[in-house]
């Protein structure tokens, strides 16, 4: 598949560009020019790692979206197997913005669960992209039990725009289905590990996020409002939204050095979409870890820790006052 | 007060200043709704509540407190938790100017007001939004505080009643105040262990952050008449769907009709109703 670059990706759109076209030339060329090719590859690849070592927030934002980047389904299938999808909320629909089921990591059964974008016109709007109705919520918390129920652990894949603002989401209580996830995951007697791996959108994401470890991939963002919403709410104009992204301190390293997040996990040059495979081994390795670390302690140590991790959010003075 | 002061007619006073409690200077206050020009110590007395149309005004923080909590033995909870600009963030002006403006505005050092006192002599902590601070957000002072008065009520054996006002998360500490969501429903487990009720009020509004975390996890989830309660605001969801909304749409009747609350409390039966449904939850005897 080609490469989509962004627009702060165009020198290096243009360097791949010449690649392919003096490939393309080779094929029907007397003269040797793969060594003119291999330059311009390395050159390319460390224009590119250039380029991604001084991401602003607001370019890491448009990675994290990138259309190519893999998805949900895209880890559950290359680092799980036998995952079996389990459908619907049994008590209106499946949202299929929203997909879960059991599946083995490394041999061992556990419940996966992720928002899933789409990749195609079609299939983004069938997982209406990526933005979850209550059903979507109501189903994950169905798994979760189900999950606490065969003591299995937990784990989520977190990229959503958000949860959906819709008229049939608000009268089928929204609000009511996230705060409930918050609610319960907060005591599920399993391991829950969650991954941010695009878009961590607002309590959208937060409602499938709560758990014993949080990382993050590195060129993914997590934060209370989407850049161009901040912007137009504050700034009353979304063309700010590069320094809404700024301050907002959205990115893994940011959020990393403010103590919200545990692990960032390391990306490919360009992004987790310049090289899927690394990134599939990169990711079954921290969730390799992250699970061991989890197991090596008792349920109620992991709860009491889960539970003051929960308490320590946040940042105050206390004034000696009153 | 200037003599330009006292000549100026009431309506134009009350625009250009209000003071500390909330409650605007002048004889006169008009309702946002009829538009109905009222004597405003008549609309005080009234709990703030339109005498001709019933149409429920904002009320503040410590007014509402006033309202529901006995004047004997009230203590405030969690005053010493203050904010700060994690962050240093800025748009258009910096969040400490921000914070400084509002507490002018409200008298208050940030959006939650906590208050441990008595319900018609039943022992109760309540905490009450104070939507004109930055539009009753919910950052790391108003999380912190909403567990203290949690704490609190564990402590004195006694029910927990938040009644909310607000615009949901505060933008301006970023990532730490989505995670006060999760904070204040994970702090609920505290009262549930202890079979403690947590009674939730909805008034208007309650909206985002506020409305998808506790504000729905009440035991009991009561809402004032014909507030706004809802995820998403309607404009966002106007945009995003490109419909008009229905007549009444996120409004407390229309959650009632949804199933979505349990019932809406006219303002001046609340402190009644709220004794009733908490002495029936822990199996105390009928208040007078």
């Amino acid at each position: 598949m080609k490469t989509t670059f962004l627009d702060f990706e165009q020198p290096i759109a243009e360097l791949e560009n010449k690649i392919e076209e003096l490939r393309f030339v080779q094929d029907d060329s007397v003269l040797d020019i793969s060594e003119e090719i291999a330059r311009l590859q390395k050159k390319s690849q460390e224009l590119t790692k250039t380029v991604y070592a001084k991401l602003s927030p607001w370019q890491i934002s448009q990675v994290a979206r990138h259309p190519q980047r893999p998805y949900s389904l895209d880890y559950i299938n290359s680092i799980f197997s036998d995952f079996q999808e389990l459908h619907g909320d049994r008590a209106f629909a499946d949202d299929p913005a929203i997909v879960g089921g059991l599946a083995r990591f490394n041999g061992q059964s556990v419940v996966v669960i992720g928002h899933q974008k789409g990749r195609d016109t079609k299939e983004k709007i069938l997982r209406n992209f990526g933005m979850p109705r209550p059903e979507g919520y109501r189903k994950a918390l169905r798994l979760m039990r189900l999950a606490e129920k065969f003591g299995l652990p937990i784990i989520t894949f977190i990229d959503t725009p958000g949860a959906y603002p819709g008229i049939g989401a608000e009268e089928r209580g929204q609000s009511e289905a996230i705060g409930r996830n918050l609610y319960e995951m907060t005591r599920l007697r399993v391991p829950i590990l969650c991954t941010v791996i695009g878009e961590g959108g607002s309590g959208g994401a937060l409602a499938i996020a709560v758990g014993d470890q949080i990382n993050m991939l590195q060129y993914s963002i997590y934060s209370v409002i989407s850049p161009e919403g901040c912007a137009s709410i504050l700034w009353k104009s979304a063309e700010k939204a590069s320094e809404a992204a700024e301050t907002l301190g959205i990115t893994a390293s940011r959020l990393k050095t403010l103590g919200l997040i545990d692990k960032v996990i390391t990306e490919p040059i360009g992004g987790a979409h310049r090289d899927t495979h690394q990134m599939m081994q990169q990711m079954k390795r921290t969730i390799a870890e992250s699970l061991r670390q989890l197991q090596g302690q008792s349920i109620d140590q992991m709860l009491d820790a889960r539970f003051e991790r929960l308490m320590a959010y946040g940042r105050f003075k206390e004034a000696d006052t009153v | 007060m200037s003599w330009l002061n006292k000549l100026l007619p009431p309506k134009i006073k009350k625009d250009s200043k209000t003071n500390k409690s909330g409650v605007p200077e002048g004889l006169w206050s008009k309702c946002s709704a009829c538009e109905a020009v009222l004597y405003h110590t008549d609309l005080e007395n009234n709990q703030h509540v339109c005498p001709k149309c019933n149409h429920h005004n904002p009320l503040s923080a410590r007014a509402r407190l006033e309202v529901l909590l006995d004047e004997e033995g009230r203590r405030e909870i969690g005053a010493e938790v203050v904010p700060m600009d994690i962050l240093k963030f800025k748009d258009s002006k910096k969040y400490p100017d921000r914070l400084v403006a509002a507490k002018e505005d409200t008298g208050e050092e940030d959006a939650l007001v906590v208050m441990q006192g008595s319900i018609l002599t039943h022992p109760i902590v309540i905490a009450a939004f104070e939507f004109r601070f930055i539009g009753g957000s919910m950052g790391s002072v108003v999380g912190e505080r909403f567990v203290r008065g949690v704490q609190a009520a564990v402590e004195a054996n006694a029910p927990f009643v938040c009644v909310s006002a607000s615009g949901g998360a505060r933008m301006q500490e970023g990532l730490n105040s989505l995670m006060q969501m999760a904070k204040t429903s994970a702090a609920l487990h505290l009262l549930s262990e202890k079979q403690l009720p947590f009674i939730s009020i909805l008034t208007d509004p309650t909206m985002g952050g506020v409305s998808a975390s506790f504000a729905f996890l009440g035991d009991v989830v009561l809402a004032e008449p014909g507030a706004l309660i809802g995820f998403a605001g309607p404009r966002v969801i106007e945009q995003t769907v490109r419909e008009t909304l229905p007549e009444g749409f996120q409004r407390a009747e229309f959650l009632l009709q949804k199933g979505a609350i349990d019932m809406i409390v006219d303002r001046r039966q609340m402190k009644q109703r709220l004794a009733d449904l908490v002495t029936l939850l822990m199996k105390q005897p009928a208040v007078a």
